[in-house]
């Protein structure tokens, strides 16, 4: 287990000359840029983890005209306010990143799905947007951009759904295969990217990819941009390499008194004090798409569980029957195995349906449920039910 | 093609077809609820899961395509424990009071429960959490969400087949629900009381509203004397309503059973759909002659056909200005309840306020059609009750009535005779063929120039159909006609019938007489219909209508001995004045969403 301690970067945030990154990568070949991402070992920053490079490569792959690159700012996770952060201090970053994706698969569009509750810094983008749109055109460049907003759901932080809902339609999730790169938004092939992933895949352009991929270790390359949020002293934004252990986090960022970390949200894992030495962040432990919150002895991980499990039952599109059910049955059922009114043994059937979740819902919000359902549960089986 | 293994044993299928179809081919079955034949896939009940060798979650295997090399097993300890938890969480939401319950004993979920034996409840109730609504509003069907497993086949139905979407999807997580706009009543919505989603429905959520029992209580009634007619379509499906194939005609038992049941007098639809081609062929002729002679700018064509009251109540929300294109002729169901309480009750010497008058149905917007106010041109309301082919044949079922071994009897007169041309109105095509047959023959004194009367290019099942008939060799009448090319096309389904009110309103389309049928197939494919009803099903229906015309001894609408009759003894001209008094009607603008 390699770990790489506690390394802050500064890759993401760091002010740069856009322009003369982007005339570099214009001159690039197509293949060499999606090469050079492949090389570096990125994977999506937005929670799935998606190699980026192999992502553009399939989209590249396609033979149809009208393509798109699609910029995932829906930052709807529990805990989760990086993707906030960057758009307000390095947007054309951002543009850039898209611009460069665009030039790879071969799209000249891009939209940024922009979160509803980010609406006021809407003028601010705008207007850096219209300087970018003349730069990109001085360059002799053809790609646009354009935000569209989103309209409150978690959901439609979920690439297909928010196909769906920049479409028009009802934000659900679609079936899959076909996937974005094939059958995307307007059913054109599309990329679709988290905010962090197209600033970081535009550095690896710019540093190459071989050198990015010295940091962090083999299965999580690279740097990452954490939210730290809970009981902690030094909540914020931080860029950390990739790879450290739970540990070594705590020791930054805990408070002397951290029982558990939820890596990932409510859509990811929590770790008891009991395992911080031995789990590493990153791909090979517990992923996060930045979300790290840490909880001390004063909390209760009935309430932490409640609370994650009320907000599924909520956003949960409601279309698929072990997911809409499902987060019913779990909230249900705990509150009442604390109540007393039902056995504590009920626990093991409310895990059997976690796991019928994560192996038949339809789309990653359903699947992902029992991850902070078992991990809450096995950790804290006394806490639930006393 | 591509070629995998289900359960280790090889089966090709085309390319696009998915995991589910090339395990039907197999004969291996996998459970099935959102899915079905006639709609695009959806993939959210998620019973259907499969294992996918290589795959850690399962699949859905209606959703997924067919993949060349794919390793598939149905029956795996995870799939098995899947389902079975999936068919729970859905009983957990679902008020399960079967034995209550319209649908029992043709229940999907009902079908899965118990193929799963779900016994006793591992998971916990949530019927007392949701806020269930029951909207009895519409006057054809009952919308019951305590019923519902959202598998949104009726979202899809409405939107696709229909091009309607009176019903969507609405909310999230624990509180979503299919609802109409605003959650507005459904009788205060632009549904157009269809009944597809109702057959498509897998569970009661969606039931037509029954009239079972008020007409039992009239046929019990000594004192009112109840009088039947049975539509067209009602006969090739009844059957399979009451254990018997796809396909089969039943209409001699269908009869002989509500002359068991204690019908006063059983009579037939078809008789005023041959009333109808009289009416409305008169109605297209006139038209025609106004148009092309008289150079009348007022005249509108295409001329539509009415015979269909979800097609009505849509072009009504939708196209209000080409309400003057409506044929003004009532449907053969409302003919029929207008002359049952004048002309019949009184060559039968009954007091019309005692007679009641019932239709069998194979759709549900006739309940509606009923109750219009439009509909009470004999002072009385002309149909008392409607029942579709589904309630009819509970009734049977609750007379105790083996139907299978019942002795075929015919049905009474005065209304009761028909022709093959009548039959073939169940059909989507039908009414323009019989159209056809009785219109060039009034225009040139001989017989359409089809084989054996069979005007094939209006038949099949395709989406949109058009055809032409060149007149020639009129007589003396219709002489204006000579060389005509009578431009037709025919619609069915709503969905095809928007198409072509498109490329009318566009200029792009230059008919002269358009039938259009709101449900796919036409009235064999009815909302009032036997469930399932699919495609096959469909056509197995369509072909028993063309055999039981083909055995009919008259095919022409004009040469029903009854029919001559009555304008003889009581209506007067086709388009007369009490022709019209009593079976023609108007039609009302109503808004737009
Ligand atoms: C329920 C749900 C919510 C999601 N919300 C977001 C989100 O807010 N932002 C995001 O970037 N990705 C989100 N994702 C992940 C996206 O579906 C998709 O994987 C991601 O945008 C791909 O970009 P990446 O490869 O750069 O991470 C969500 C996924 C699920 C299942
Ligand atoms: S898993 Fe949940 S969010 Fe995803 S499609 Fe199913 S119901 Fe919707
Ligand atoms: S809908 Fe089906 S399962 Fe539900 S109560 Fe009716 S018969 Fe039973
Ligand atoms: S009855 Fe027809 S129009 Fe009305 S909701 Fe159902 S499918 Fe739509
Ligand atoms: S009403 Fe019927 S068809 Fe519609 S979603 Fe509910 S169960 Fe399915
Ligand atoms: S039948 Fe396949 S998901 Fe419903």
């Amino acid at each position: 287990m390699k770990d790489t301690g506690l390394v802050k970067i500064d890759l993401i945030f760091e002010k740069i000359d856009v322009k003369e990154l982007l005339i570099k990568a214009f001159k690039m070949s197509d293949e060499a840029i999606v090469q050079e991402v492949i090389t570096s070992g990125l994977k999506g920053r937005g929670g799935a983890g998606f190699p980026t490079g192999l992502k553009w490569k399939f989209a590249a792959f396609e033979k149809e005209q009208e393509k798109y690159v699609v910029c995932n700012a829906d930052e709807g996770e529990p805990g989760t306010f990086k993707d906030r952060e960057i758009l307000e201090r390095v947007p054309e970053k951002v543009y850039a990143g898209m611009a460069i994706a665009g030039k790879a698969i071969g799209a000249k569009v891009g939209i940024i799905y922009l979160r509803d509750e980010y609406r006021y810094m809407l003028p601010e983008l705008q207007s850096l947007l219209d300087e970018f749109h003349k730069s990109i055109k001085e360059i002799g460049y053809d790609f646009t951009l354009e935000y569209r907003l989103g309209s409150g759901a978690y959901i439609c932080g979920e690439e297909s759904a928010l196909f769906e809902s920049i479409e028009g339609k009802r934000g659900e999730p679609r079936n899959k295969p076909p996937f974005p790169t094939v059958n995307g938004v307007f059913g054109k092939p599309t990329v679709i990217n988290n905010v962090e992933t197209l600033v970081t895949a535009l550095m690896v352009v710019k540093i190459g990819g071989a050198e990015y991929s010295k940091m962090g270790t083999p299965d999580s390359p690279g740097s990452k941009v954490f939210s730290v949020s809970g009981d902690t002293p030094n909540p914020g934004i931080y860029e950390l390499e990739m790879g450290m252990t739970v540990q070594k986090f705590v020791d930054e960022f805990g408070d002397g008194d951290t029982k558990a970390v939820q890596v990932g949200g409510a859509a990811g894992f929590c770790v008891p004090r009991k395992r911080f030495a031995d789990t590493i962040i990153g791909f090979e432990g517990v992923p996060t798409g930045g979300s790290m919150k840490l909880f001390n002895s004063t909390r209760s991980m009935y309430n932490v569980l409640h609370n994650y499990l009320d907000f599924f039952v909520e956003e949960s599109c409601g279309q698929c029957t072990p997911c809409r059910v499902g987060c019913q049955q779990l909230l249900k059922g705990i509150s009442l195995v604390k109540k007393g009114e039902i056995k504590a043994t009920y626990l093991n059937d409310l895990s059997k349906l976690a796991e019928t979740m994560r192996l038949a819902s339809k789309c990653g919000l359903g699947q992902s449920v029992g991850n902070a359902f078992n991990s809450i549960v096995d950790n804290f089986r006394e806490e639930i039910v006393y | 093609m591509v070629t995998l293994k289900i359960n280790n044993k090889e089966v090709s299928v085309p390319k696009g077809a998915t995991i589910l179809d090339a395990a039907r081919k197999l004969d291996i079955h996998i459970p099935v609820l959102c899915h079905h034949e006639d709609l695009c896939v959806a993939g959210n009940c998620r019973v259907c899961v499969v294992e996918q060798k290589g795959s850690m979650a399962l699949v859905a295997s209606c959703a997924r395509p067919a993949e060349e090399g794919m390793d598939i097993m149905t029956n795996t300890m995870r799939v098995r424990s899947a389902r079975r938890h999936i068919v729970e969480l859905l009983l957990a939401e679902h008020r399960s009071d079967c034995t209550k319950c319209h649908r029992n004993m043709n229940c999907e979920l009902q079908k899965v429960a118990n193929d799963y034996s779900i016994g006793e409840h591992i998971f916990l109730d949530l019927v007392e959490d949701h806020d269930y609504f029951v909207d009895r509003s519409s006057p054809s069907f009952i919308k019951d969400d305590s019923k519902c497993i959202r598998c949104q086949r009726c979202v899809r139905t409405c939107e696709q087949l229909q091009y309607v979407s009176a019903i969507a999807v609405a909310h999230k997580g624990a509180e979503q629900k299919i609802s109409s706009f605003h959650d507005r009543p459904m009788s205060h919505v632009v549904c157009t009381n269809c009944g597809q989603c109702v057959n498509r429905c897998p569970t009661a959520a969606l039931v037509e509203k029954t009239y079972i029992d008020q007409v039992w209580d009239a046929i019990y009634d000594p004192n009112t004397h109840v009088v039947v007619q049975t539509a067209p379509a009602v006969r090739v499906a009844l059957g399979e309503a009451l254990g018997l194939d796809a396909g089969a005609r039943v209409t001699g038992k269908m009869v002989a059973a509500l002359k068991q049941m204690g019908i006063d007098s059983v009579l037939d639809t078809d008789f005023t759909a041959d009333l109808t081609i009289m009416e409305e062929g008169t109605e297209l002729l006139v038209r025609l002659k106004k148009a092309l002679v008289d150079g009348d700018k007022e005249i509108s064509l295409p001329m539509f056909t009415s015979c269909s009251p979800g097609w009505i109540k849509f072009i009504e929300h939708r196209y209000p200005k080409y309400l003057p294109n409506l044929s003004t002729c009532k449907s053969p169901q409302q003919m029929f309840g207008a002359l049952a309480k004048t002309f019949y009750a009184d060559k039968r010497k009954l007091d019309p306020a005692k007679v009641v008058s019932v239709s069998i149905m194979p759709c549900t917007a006739k309940k509606f059609e009923a109750d219009r106010p439009e509909m009470r041109s004999s002072g009385y309301k002309d149909v008392d009750f409607v029942l579709t082919t589904r309630e009819l044949g509970m009734m049977i079922k609750q007379a105790g009535i083996n139907f299978d071994t019942l002795e075929e009897a015919r049905y009474d007169s005065i209304m009761g005779d028909s022709t093959g041309a009548a039959v073939i109105f169940g059909a989507t095509g039908g009414v323009m063929e019989a159209a056809l047959r009785t219109a060039y023959e009034i225009v040139t004194g001989r017989e359409v120039p089809f084989e054996n009367l069979n005007i094939k290019p209006v038949r099949g099942l395709e989406g949109v159909k058009e055809a032409s008939v060149k007149i020639e060799g009129c007589v003396d009448d219709w002489k204006f006609l000579e060389g005509a090319e009578l431009k037709v096309a025919i619609a069915h389904g709503l969905t095809n019938a928007d198409k072509v009110m498109k490329a009318v309103r566009d200029g792009k389309a230059e008919y002269h007489f358009v039938e259009i049928m709101a449900c796919p197939g036409g009235c064999i494919g009815g909302g009032g219909q036997p469930i399932p009803t699919n495609q096959e099903i469909r056509q197995l229906r369509v072909d028993a209508i063309y055999e039981e015309d083909e055995q009919m001894v008259l095919r022409k609408s004009h040469e029903n001995p009854e029919v001559i009759a009555i304008y003889k003894e009581f209506l007067g001209e086709p388009n007369g004045h009490k022709a019209h008094e009593l079976l023609h009607t108007h039609y009302v603008e109503r808004e737009a969403y």
